[in-house]
């Protein structure tokens, strides 16, 4: 389903026409192209979107914490293409009893340490990633910082109660 | 390798009088070992730690290991109000801190989407992102000719670099974080006489430049040690993420200044630098060339310098003028509104890119509706940059990894946030 606001957008046209089901929604905030997308078909759009459109570079991925809604998580791709100097943002939405989606990691490399912060993180899994492991925090670290239920101070190691 | 820590740690007593008692073999595998570099090594620029597997000289794999750093910016910024978190992304790149005050700024103006910047404010906007790069690349230059040896060039570096921070200091009250740009505009009113501060030292910057060349390009050892070393291919850089110089430095003419102009960069005439051997050599004279360009466009924006507000004017958004409180009650009430609650920003998402002097630096700002970010996050270069390393180091001497590490000029900071 291509939403209104891309009609006209030419990727997503393309998109859809190649990748049916794999659109879910989207839209155009601030002249910002957004597209909703499967989760089963992440790498599948990604690799298509690669290697037919011209996003050869991954910005970054990124995650979103929306508790307590449900599904909880929104992971966020930012793809840019060097030959048409466009970017596009995907999502994707991961439910919290279920935070795993599949990595991108055989599309660009560059997601690799990138999906290893977001899974750091927020603690979303990604499949087939060729090594999962903290990047930012501790390895021994308990809890995912960037979980909106994770307090920004009163953890374990606050200083405030020391006897 | 905190895998193979925790092996030795279960090595039982006869396994490790195995390994003792058999001969020393000139086995591939006998003469492997793994040296730990960093998280304390001067010429990682910071806290960064490599896991380098040797053979001989050689390195065979490199696992940089990072988040030493890690201080927690973004959790950090969805507490604050949206004009109280400038002052964290300071705090994320420590020698770029006005590129990053202008990206965080940008974005949340998208955001709002109801606001006008005055041209003064976005001129003044694009001559200090250009001292800040002009900073970076001085100290830049100086630590890496000193990591090779170079001693003079970091005492003639850090000599211009005390001008800019004198010049940050004058604008904003200090000479590193300066929260200097603000949602809205400038923090304040740009000081009397700065045109001749930034005038003098613009003008004798050129020169300077050309006194460090001279001082590096007709040595031959730097030429020796940079050149033909720390290559990788332009597809590979690609694919790991990595922007700014290092890519320019590969050929490709991408800077986000002319291809995705902000805050009238578009006003300006200047140029992409572009190198095509893609080794430290061309890096560094990539950076010289950006050096150079920075000078022109700074030279324009003193000469053009638009009179006027230098803020917005938006009342709900922008403290009010002193004098207008004391007799304004809507001043008052803004003001009150603004330092008490802070501003809500309507609900939606931005990503606003800018080039900082490492690369592509990206923020994507979350609102809820609410006087708080609901999310920032920070796509900084030194992090996608970083990623690349293990590509430029395995398969290549030791000796030169540390040329090949000074060349990406990543900061730590801005790696961990």
């Amino acid at each position: 389903m291509i939403p209104e606001a891309l009609k006209d957008h030419p990727v997503t046209a393309a998109l859809d026409a190649s990748l049916p089901e794999a659109i879910t929604g989207g839209h155009s905030e601030h002249n910002e192209p957004t597209l909703f997308v499967a989760s089963a078909q992440i790498v599948a759009v990604c690799r298509y979107l690669k290697r037919e459109q011209g996003f050869v570079r991954l910005s970054a991925v990124t995650a979103v914490d929306w508790y307590p809604a449900d599904p909880r998580f929104e992971v966020v791709y930012l793809l840019h293409s060097l030959e048409k100097h466009t970017r596009l943002r995907l999502k994707c939405w991961v439910s919290e009893s279920d935070a795993e989606i599949d990595s991108v990691c055989e599309v660009w490399r560059a997601a690799n340490w990138y999906e290893r912060e977001v899974f750091d993180l927020f603690g979303i899994r990604f499949r087939n990633h060729p090594d999962l492991r903290r990047i930012l925090m501790p390895t021994d670290w308990e809890g995912h910082p960037l979980r909106k239920d994770y307090p920004v101070h009163g953890h374990k190691y606050s200083y405030g109660e020391e006897s | 390798m905190r895998e193979t820590e925790t092996h030795t740690d279960t090595i039982t007593a006869e396994a490790a009088e195995q390994t003792v008692h058999e001969p020393p073999t000139p086995t591939a595998a006998a003469r492997r070992m793994t040296l730990n570099m960093g998280p304390q090594h001067p010429s990682t620029h910071g806290v960064l730690r490599i896991v380098l597997e040797l053979d001989g000289e050689t390195i065979i794999t490199a696992i940089p290991d990072i988040g030493f750093l890690h201080t927690g910016i973004e959790k950090e910024c969805e507490v604050k109000t949206w004009q109280q978190a400038v002052t964290l992304t300071d705090r994320v790149d420590y020698l770029a801190n006005l590129s990053n005050n202008l990206v965080y700024a940008l974005a949340v103006e998208k955001l709002i989407g109801d606001i006008e910047i005055p041209p003064k404010a976005q001129w003044m906007r694009v001559m200090l992102a250009e001292l800040s790069r002009l900073n970076s690349h001085l100290v830049w230059l100086g630590t890496h000719a000193l990591d090779i040896g170079a001693m003079t060039v970091f005492f003639y570096c850090f000599r211009e670099r005390e001008d800019i921070l004198r010049i940050f200091e004058m604008f904003s009250g200090q000479r590193m974080m300066t929260s200097y740009i603000r949602i809205g505009g400038l923090a304040l009113e740009p000081p009397r006489g700065w045109q001749d501060r930034v005038g003098k030292f613009i003008n004798a910057f050129p020169s300077k430049v050309d006194e460090y060349e001279e001082l590096l390009d007709a040595n031959p050892i730097w030429k020796r040690r940079t050149q033909g070393v720390g290559f990788c291919p332009l597809e590979d850089l690609l694919d790991l993420g990595v922007t700014g110089p290092m890519i320019r430095a590969a050929g490709v003419a991408w800077d986000v200044r002319k291809n995705e102009p902000y805050s009238s960069y578009d006003k300006f005439d200047f140029e992409i630098c572009t190198r095509t051997e893609n080794d430290v050599y061309a890096r560094y004279r990539v950076r010289l060339g950006e050096m150079r360009q920075s000078a022109r466009i700074i030279k324009q924006a003193l000469a053009g310098m638009p009179e006027g507000a230098w803020q917005a004017d938006s009342p709900k958004i922008v403290l009010p003028e002193r004098e207008k409180m004391k007799t304004q009650m809507e001043a008052l009430i803004h003001h009150f509104k603004i330092v008490t609650e802070g501003f809500r920003v309507p609900a939606g998402e931005a990503y606003q890119v800018v080039e900082s002097p490492r690369g592509e630096i990206g923020y994507y700002v979350v609102s809820n509706g609410t006087s708080k970010p609901y999310r920032v996050y920070m796509r900084t270069p030194s992090f996608g940059n970083l990623q690349a390393l293990p590509a430029l180091l395995e398969g290549r001497l030791l000796a030169d990894s540390i040329a090949s590490l000074g060349s990406m000029d990543f900061v730590l900071g801005d790696t961990d946030r």
